[in-house]
């Protein structure tokens, strides 16, 4: 069976005939790949996305999927207003204390309501929204560079959360907080860096 | 035993597809020519639209997360919707200055995300909606190029993509994996409102 589905797969692959274009289309594929990597380019974008997912681990459910279902959808609209050219000041000071707050949630194993849990994600989610979301090369796809934008941005998410079913174990709870400590500290890092 | 057995190869299947849509390609938004005829051009307009092939992806997936009934009442007014909305695009001139699929992305990921529960008629009216607004622009597309047939063969591909993709939705039974398609659907929000903020960045 599972040879048959391979040979399928080839198959479809092999007689995937090229498409013959009108004319040479530049940066479609460019512009995904570029929004896929551009989450992954600055270590307080990461670090704060990956808290986001660790949190919600700790909290269980429904945070689990909740904060990583704001997250996306607050910093797409914080990319919006760059696009409409609100402006939103502090964007960097705000981006290293996501890092610094949502670290000291994690390391304090801090368990709030759901709202008020989603409500400051949301909030750090327009900073990160705000910087990443505007910076589109020009010649590429705006909507494929969405598309990469936002999967990368759930990756990280998924990967928080992977790291944080480690919550399960004594030793993992503690390794954890841990994880939210260094955050915190590189928060304080980026927000020293921000200021000076 | 036999189902499941259906299911794990809907399954495989569908991470093949998905496979397959990543392939390193031309993602067109205008006309493409596969060689093999209008109706494989219009299958191929489908696959390599992200703007059509994402909502549709959506609908697909609202439909699953919503039920057997409404899986199969998506399965045939979407394609046919969308078959309609492309024949009057056949006789439309102008495309929509504004980038009304924005509004398909929006609209679908919040119900996905949201999970939320349409009375029956209010998703009917949402997936004929949906389905005649992208034909209609699919029409106004292809009237230079496969026309008639090639909204056939959207349609054919987007029967089929509904039927596989609701089907494995439905099929879903641990509650994590609905958790996997509402967050999925976030996505797809976000899409949408990047793609109105970008609307107005080439527009300013």
């Amino acid at each position: 069976m599972n040879f048959c589905i391979w040979f399928l797969i080839l198959a479809v692959y092999l007689v995937w005939t090229p498409s013959a274009q009108a004319h040479v289309e530049q940066g479609q594929a460019v512009g995904f790949v570029t929004g896929l990597e551009h989450p992954w380019s600055g270590l307080d974008h990461v670090l704060a996305m990956i808290a986001v997912g660790l949190w919600g681990a700790q909290l269980g459910n429904p945070a689990l999927w909740v904060l990583p279902v704001t997250f996306p959808m607050v910093m797409a609209m914080g990319a919006m207003m760059g696009l409409l050219g609100i402006p939103v000041q502090g964007i960097e000071i705000g981006i290293a204390l996501s890092a610094i707050l949502l670290g000291a949630m994690v390391l304090g194993e801090i368990r709030p309501k759901l709202y008020i849990a989603a409500i400051l994600v949301g909030f750090f989610a327009i900073f990160h929204g705000h910087a990443h979301g505007t910076e589109l090369p020009p010649g590429q796809s705006g909507l494929l560079y969405s598309m990469g934008f936002v999967i990368a941005t759930g990756v990280l998410h998924g990967i928080g959360i992977t790291i944080g079913t480690i919550h399960r174990w004594p030793a993992g709870k503690l390794a954890l907080r841990g994880v939210g400590a260094f955050i915190a500290a590189m928060g304080v890092f980026f927000l020293w860096q921000a200021i000076i | 035993m036999k189902v499941s057995h259906h299911i794990r190869f809907l399954h495989k299947a569908l991470i093949a597809a998905i496979g397959l849509l990543f392939c390193p390609s031309v993602a067109a938004a205008h006309l493409v020519t596969t060689g093999m005829g209008p109706v494989y051009d219009g299958i191929g307009h489908l696959l390599l639209t992200p703007e059509d092939l994402v909502p549709a992806l959506a609908m697909a997936l609202y439909a699953g997360l919503r039920g057997r009934a409404p899986g199969r009442r998506a399965l045939f007014f979407f394609p046919f919707a969308w078959l309609l909305g492309g024949l009057l695009g056949l006789f439309a001139n102008t495309m929509p200055i504004f980038p009304v699929t924005a509004f398909s992305f929006l609209l679908l990921g919040i119900f996905i995300a949201s999970d939320l529960r349409l009375p029956d008629h209010a998703f009917t009216v949402l997936a004929a909606a949906v389905g005649i607004l992208h034909g209609l622009l699919n029409g106004i597309a292809l009237k230079a190029g496969p026309a008639g047939l090639g909204l056939l063969g959207i349609m054919s591909a987007l029967f089929v993509l509904v039927a596989i993709v609701s089907a494995i939705v439905v099929s879903l039974k641990p509650p994590w994996t609905r958790i996997v398609v509402r967050v999925a659907g976030s996505w797809v929000a976000a899409m949408g409102l990047l793609m109105i903020g970008w609307f107005f960045r080439v527009q300013g």
